[in-house]
């Protein structure tokens, strides 16, 4: 194949430099917010150069709002706990379509795929009642229950295609030879399928920390279950708004997301990729 | 196949049994809530109880002029936010995909919007849209473009128009990755084919790539469709719907009427002209999907 010519070699990153612009600045500009005094910020017109930066605001934040930690903690308990409940859920239904023939399969993947499309915003007003009628407001049920819901159409078909993959005449001898399908499932499923099951799981707990923001502000009023992003809303004052402490709780809150994606994106994104560009 | 092997491949009981919890877990938290919804929107229900009122709701939604207003402005907000979405994600999956070093890089360095929580990354919006402190403000009065602060999220046109590019910038990181896992399933041999028979670069993608692509562009914009149409939080942390409605699209109405007023039956029947439109756009994909896979089985 022909190789690029230097122009082209330069017009190409030149692109990549402003689609890179666009995509990292919010990101960028957090951080440096972060690193700035609250008087450095408050300048007008913006002032591209501070300096007097520090990671100040990194420790002062624990002290603005008391609890941040606790809303750390919260959403990483709400996110674990929406993703192993999830994984309940999809592990025997994924299972199921992966290998078993039966009426009304494929129009009930499909229907899996049209629930994808409802988000919690549509159905916030009867989800309200029912968690009011069950005594689940302002609780971590109010958040992971309908969390769970809405993560497990699109695991489904995640573990579904990865149980896909497994052969089927490893199950078939040893059904032949005797074993049950509870030593099947534990022999032979559930090691093979464990990458599979540690992506979904990880897809589910990203997908629930991303959700946690409509599900807090609408089912939960109580500080002690706020999750972080809607913990981080505390920094803004009576009088003025605490900016770098608020990016700096901010790239706290998302940095372990993060760190769990770049470490996992090759098979997220492969997974995710695989039902719409192969399908 | 002996006689086990096929009852072990066909156990009916058992395949409803394993899909049994899931499908009563999404009844109960999904189907039964639009039932509910719909049964809602002929009420007047709020806290303090409800009593049927028939089309009521509907009536009084479809006359009203802000209503219609609403919808209009809704479409027109998915129409540039899904076509700069779509168009940026294609550029940026072409210039990943080009042959370069640092592209695996860059793979990974578009992600963070599709995985932040978008709360958290509206919170770095509304700091870059700040009128007298943030950067795109301070760009523009260094520059001279601006005479002075400018709060984006202010006023009618610039506040819909920073929602769109907001919007833009959740959505273009997963339209991107898409289009690229899309560009490396076209056989290489079809390139290597059109590059001996002498055809240029441009040849190639309008010829081969564009072609191949199709059906995830397709795919794509109707998903990317339905999920714009959806965004409610990053209208809601950047401006509630202001000023002065500008930025209020059907989601956010009915989100202001349920539980901003608690008029749960009026924000009902909303939710329910939202799911009639969901259900067409979902209708329009699975048949999509359904010829797109028709075709390929069949060659």
């Amino acid at each position: 194949m022909d190789r690029y010519t230097f122009l082209e070699k330069f017009f190409i990153y030149s692109a990549i430099f402003i689609f890179m612009t666009f995509i990292l600045l919010p990101f960028v500009e957090m951080f440096y917010a972060s690193l700035r005094p609250l008087d450095h910020l408050f300048r007008s017109p913006y002032q591209f150069y501070s300096d007097d930066l520090s990671f100040w605001a990194y420790s002062e934040m624990w002290n603005t709002v008391p609890m941040l930690g606790r809303y750390i903690f919260n959403s990483f308990f709400l996110a674990s706990s929406v993703a192993i409940l999830t994984l309940l859920f999809v592990i025997p239904a994924a299972y199921s379509y992966a290998r078993f023939n039966f009426p009304f399969k494929n129009s009930s993947l499909y229907i899996l795929l049209a629930i994808n499309m409802f988000s919690g915003a549509v159905l916030l007003i009867p989800l309200y009642k029912v968690l009011r009628t069950f005594g689940l407001l302002n609780s971590y049920q109010a958040m992971i229950v309908p969390g769970v819901a809405f993560l497990i159409p699109t695991s489904i078909w995640l573990l579904k295609s990865y149980f896909e993959k497994i052969p089927v005449d490893l199950e078939e001898a040893a059904f032949v030879d005797g074993a049950s399908r509870v030593q099947i499932l534990r022999h032979i499923i559930a090691p093979l399928s464990t990458p599979g099951l540690v992506v979904v799981g990880i897809y589910a707990f990203i997908g629930a920390y991303a959700q946690q923001f409509l599900f807090a502000i609408t089912f939960n009023q109580k500080k002690e279950y706020m999750p972080i992003p809607s913990g981080l809303y505390e920094f803004i004052g009576y009088q003025s708004v605490k900016w770098n402490e608020m990016m700096a709780a901010s790239l706290v809150g998302i940095a372990p997301v993060l760190i769990l994606f770049i470490f996992l994106q090759k098979y997220i994104v492969e997974g995710l990729t695989a039902g719409a560009v192969k399908n | 196949m002996n006689k086990k092997l096929r009852s072990f491949n066909s156990p009916t009981f058992l395949a409803y049994a394993l899909i049994a919890p899931a499908a009563i877990y999404i009844l109960l938290i999904v189907a039964w809530p639009v039932l509910e919804t719909i049964r809602l929107s002929f009420t007047n229900s709020s806290l303090a109880g409800e009593d049927y009122v028939g089309f009521e709701n509907y009536e009084k939604m479809l006359s009203s002029k802000k209503f219609n207003k609403i919808v209009t402005r809704t479409f027109v907000w998915m129409f540039f936010s899904v076509s700069l979405k779509l168009i940026i994600g294609l550029i940026g999956a072409i210039l990943l995909n080009a042959n370069l070093r640092g592209r695996s890089m860059f793979r990974v360095l578009i992600m963070p919007p599709w995985v932040v929580p978008i709360a958290i990354g509206m919170l770095g919006w509304l700091w870059l849209y700040n009128g007298y402190f943030g950067i795109i403000a301070g760009v523009g009065m260094h520059t001279g473009i601006l005479d002075g602060p400018f709060g984006f999220l202010a006023y009618k046109q610039s506040a819909f128009i920073s929602t769109i590019v907001a919007d833009v910038w959740v959505g273009t990181p997963m339209v991107t990755v898409f289009f690229l896992a899309a560009m490396q399933g076209v056989p290489r041999d079809l390139y290597e084919a059109a590059y001996c028979d002498g055809a240029s670069r441009w040849d190639r993608f309008f010829k081969i790539t564009l072609p191949q692509i199709t059906p995830v562009i397709i795919t794509m914009s109707i998903l990317s469709a339905i999920w714009t149409f959806n965004s409610f939080e990053i209208i809601w942390i950047l401006t509630e719907g202001g000023p002065r409605g500008a930025t209020t699209t059907l989601i956010i109405d009915t989100y202001k009427q349920a539980l901003g007023n608690y008029k749960f039956g009026r924000g009902a029947a909303r939710a329910v002209v939202v799911m009639i439109l969901l259900t067409l756009f979902a209708g329009f994909y699975l048949a999509l999907l359904a010829r797109i896979n028709k075709k390929i089985s069949h060659g």
